[in-house]
């Protein structure tokens, strides 16, 4: 089972679950996902120890996407 | 490098030229000829007045205090980056809040058993990049590049944004460590260089707590 996770005040909020298999929650994850994107967060997805990549498209495949706010110089 | 490589928040200083290892020392030693630039004015003019005129004591002690402060203070400035934010979930800190919970949970996720160790006794993540080992905190980094440099950067996430306020400790560390991840580069470019100079300086000024996690990254990154 994917997840498609917020970092939010709430620790972490799960905003999709799906299979691939499954296109209904599929379709409704890539919704959540472009909602997000929207809403100005960005997509990450880890791709190995050390590693991770911004994704513009839900990789349907992954595992767990992570969406996160951007970051700037302090 | 292909653009999904390549932070997007770059694209907010677009003026700044990429880091790379050749521009980190670079900027190492211009801030150690900045730091010979502030103590040895003062060191020397201390000495001359001793010379001159040996009344002049408490002046030539006010120019060696010059000296010795404006380095600790830059050091200081360094430290601070490492330093914990206010919990916006507040609770105790041996039974934290639920968001706490949950954004260490997930932290501990992105991590591997000893950096999530190192987590929970100091506070920072301790992550190996090719620039070097870099330790994350709350709101800054610290990156050890080579045997006697540390470069203190201040970063965070974008403040002009309303829920980066609320968000609990691990979300914050979490959200700099992803960032890092898919650029390192990247992210030494869009972080603010806050202090550059000798890890034992540094040292000096960490909190306690905070120590071992310092010594645990220069041994990582005497031994890479």
């Amino acid at each position: 089972m994917s997840k498609l996770i917020r970092m939010d005040h709430t620790g972490h909020s799960t905003l999709a679950e799906w299979t691939p298999e499954d296109p209904a929650a599929v379709e409704a994850a890539v919704a959540a996902f472009r909602a997000e994107l929207e809403r100005g967060y960005l997509a990450m997805v880890s791709t190995g120890p050390g590693h991770a990549e911004h994704v513009r498209e839900l990789p349907v495949q992954a595992e767990l996407v992570i969406m996160r706010l951007p970051i700037s110089g302090g | 490098m292909a653009s999904a490589d390549v932070l997007p928040e770059l694209a907010a200083v677009s003026w700044r030229p990429r880091v790379d290892a050749a521009q980190l020392r670079l900027r190492g030693r211009l801030w150690t000829l900045t730091m010979v630039a502030h103590v040895v004015p003062f060191a020397g003019a201390a000495t001359l007045l001793m010379m001159l005129q040996p009344l002049a004591l408490p002046v030539a002690l006010v120019c060696l205090a010059h000296a010795w402060i404006i380095p600790e203070l830059y050091a200081q400035r360094g430290a601070n980056v490492l330093r914990p934010r206010p919990r916006p979930h507040a609770a105790t800190v041996l039974e934290p809040a639920a968001p706490e919970r949950r954004s260490v949970g997930l932290l501990g996720d992105l991590v591997g058993h000893e950096a999530r160790e190192m987590h929970a006794r100091t506070g920072l993540v301790l992550e190996p990049g090719r620039l070097g080992v870099w330790l994350v905190g709350e709101a800054g980094a610290v990156l050890l590049h080579g045997r006697r440099r540390a470069y203190c950067y201040c970063v965070k996430v974008d403040p002009r944004r309303p829920q980066a306020s609320e968000l609990p400790s691990g979300d914050r560390i979490a959200h700099l460590l992803l960032a890092l991840r898919s650029d390192e580069a990247g992210f030494a470019t869009v972080a603010n260089l806050a202090f550059a100079g000798a890890p034992w300086r540094l040292r000096r000024r960490m909190r306690q707590e905070m120590r071992p996690a310092l010594a645990a990254a220069r041994s990582r990154g005497r031994y890479a």
